[in-house]
């Protein structure tokens, strides 16, 4: 349904819809909701579309107060600036302080494209995933966004929404049976030798990898990992105990995201050998993301040529 | 202005909370002293005339809230919530010891009566001001009170925090600066002056008052006056002095901040406020 719809249009207009039906649902802005398209709502909800200007730790704060009477708040920015930059006031103000605070950080890491390095978060999982209670969620594409908003808004706490904001490179989840769930993975294609653990734009990647690994005889399970965490510990483990070893597949920085994740249940549960697709601890340069997922290794060939090396390290 | 007999009312409530949170930090033996003491009197004067609550409703929608942006004052905070019912006095001789509700930051989930979390400085304006104006969009005719440190006006995001009350015309949202003068590293003019304190505020579009912090009296009218401006917020300044009420404190206000009590100096201030330790 939303294959050709930009997901920060999908996301504003399921907010519009939620606004108009709910009295408790604000926003709160700082100087980017022309970037995310919740501009149009101040016409609509003067009163609950707030734009703090360029100040995302007052937003923070200020959201978490909101919380605090009783209201649902969304704050918006890109996925430094909703995370890293805040990372104190979402700390306190708004996880420790037990805030219904809905934080959406967009295009995150190579997704930030031309803006390069200073608006890259190679960073942002890990910073909040070491904040105790923390959810993050990243959805693939509008329709698996819109599929999940019920369980956003039903969620009573603080979780981080990372949005890629523009069309999404593959649509996977148009089906219209799919079934949402924030605590469950994707099961998006069964395999025996390897398990393939991606999110977000590196799931397009990862799926293609299991084509060219396909070709080669070499059967690749694919799960989309949506909610980092808590991660769903019972498909990870029930994916490798099925394949024997793992690629974790992440638009950030192997330390600290979705590889992290994965290795700290697998290492303690069941420990098989992993390869790691995303930023090796580097800041990026500028660059459209097809070419800067090819510079840093983190395309369809190169998840393919990591789940050989492991297939072969399990073999050993 | 206050007659006779509520002056004294306050002055000895005043005195009530100094001794009780002199004792609940000297079950421990030590705590945030001096900033402890500076605060009593502007949150004697909110608790005991001014805020809407009911202690046997703590949630009570449209109630006045406080947040204590300055929460390391949070035993102070403690005395006043159980003396007015909010939870078991004895409750305060537990502060900061295992299992507690009584952290030495006020943290709403733990305690009943907390309005806010707070402790990492700075952010308690941001989080006032949302409250505000969940107010003003329920329409229940709140207060939202906060109360800063001059230390902790250092922080950037009260500037955006008073900005952005400002802009938004939060005339139910009343500010006191706890202005004692110190901050952890020195004095507060030496450290990074804030002055000209009433000019900064006055810059962000904040209505100003200036109080002697100790004289309640001049807290009750500032605060009455505070109520009846329309379309800005107010900032209260309160000059005050850390370790106020207790002869030893105050002759170290320059380094009470967070410091050691021994059960002799607790009873000789127990015995300066003329009240008995339990």
């Amino acid at each position: 349904m939303y294959e050709t719809t930009e997901m920060r249009t999908v996301l504003a207009n399921l907010l519009a819809e939620e606004m108009r039906k709910n009295p408790d649902v604000v926003i709160v802005d700082a100087d980017l909701a022309r970037a995310h398209n919740t501009l149009p709502m101040k016409q609509e909800f003067p009163d609950r579309a707030l734009d703090v200007g360029i100040a995302e730790c007052n937003m923070a704060s200020v959201a978490a107060g909101l919380a605090s009477y009783g209201f649902k708040p969304f704050i918006y920015s890109f996925a430094p600036f909703a995370s890293r930059r805040i990372c104190d006031q979402i700390a306190i103000s708004i996880v420790y302080a037990e805030q219904n605070v809905k934080i959406v950080g967009s295009d995150p890491c190579l997704a930030a494209e031309m803006n390069g390095a200073t608006h890259m978060a190679v960073e942002d999982v890990g910073v909040l995933r070491s904040l105790p209670g923390m959810v993050i969620f990243e959805p693939v594409d509008g329709d698996q966004l819109a599929a999940a908003f019920p369980a956003i808004m039903a969620y009573e706490g603080p979780m981080f929404i990372r949005l890629f904001r523009k069309v999404p490179p593959a649509t996977i989840f148009a089906d219209p049976d799919y079934k949402f769930d924030l605590f469950k993975a994707d099961m998006l294609k069964e395999g025996a030798d390897v398990s393939l653990f991606a999110t977000g734009i590196e799931v397009k990647e990862a799926l293609e990898a299991a084509e060219l690994l396909a070709a080669e005889g070499i059967s690749a399970e694919v799960i989309n990992v949506h909610t980092i965490k808590p991660v769903d510990k019972e498909t990870v483990l029930a994916s490798v105990k099925k394949t024997g070893c793992a690629v974790s597949c992440e638009n950030h920085n192997i330390i600290g995201g979705l590889g992290s994740a994965i290795s700290e249940v697998l290492i303690s549960e069941y420990p098989v050998p992993m390869e790691f697709i995303g930023m090796r601890d580097h800041f990026s340069e500028v660059g459209k993301a097809p070419y800067l997922q090819k510079l840093y290794k983190m395309d369809a060939a190169s998840i393919a040529e990591a789940a050989k090396a492991v297939i072969q390290k399990k073999n050993k | 202005m206050l007659n006779q007999q509520e002056r004294e009312y306050f002055v000895e409530k005043c005195k009530d909370i100094r001794a009780l949170t002199i004792d609940e930090i000297a079950t421990l033996g030590v705590g945030h002293l001096g900033g402890c003491m500076s605060v009593v009197e502007i949150m004697v004067m909110l608790y005991y005339k001014y805020m809407n609550i009911d202690p046997k409703n703590p949630k009570m929608e449209g109630r006045d809230r406080l947040v204590l942006s300055k929460a390391h004052a949070g035993p102070t905070l403690y005395s006043i919530l159980a003396d007015k019912g909010y939870f078991d006095k004895s409750e305060l001789k537990t502060l900061n010891q295992p299992g507690t509700h009584l952290p030495s930051h006020a943290n709403m989930v733990l305690t009943t009566g907390v309005d806010m979390t707070a402790g990492s400085l700075g952010q308690g304006l941001s989080c006032a001001t949302g409250a505000a104006i969940g107010s003003k969009l329920r329409k229940d005719g709140a207060t939202i009170y906060c109360i800063m440190g001059d230390g902790e006006i250092n922080e950037g995001q009260i500037w955006e925090a008073a900005s952005y009350a400002s802009h938004m015309k939060l005339d139910n949202l009343i500010a006191f600066v706890d202005a004692n003068g110190m901050q952890l590293d020195g004095e507060t003019w030496e450290v990074n002056k804030m002055d000209p304190l009433m000019d900064k505020w006055r810059s962000f579009g904040w209505r100003t008052l200036e109080v002697d912090g100790h004289d309640v009296n001049a807290i009750d009218a500032a605060i009455a006056t505070a109520k009846t401006f329309m379309d800005k917020p107010t900032v209260i300044i309160c000059r005050t002095l850390k370790g106020k009420g207790v002869s030893f404190l105050e002759a170290s206000w320059k380094n009470n901040h967070n410091v050691k009590i021994s059960p002799e100096q607790r009873d000789q201030a127990l015995e300066e406020l003329g009240r008995k330790g339990e």
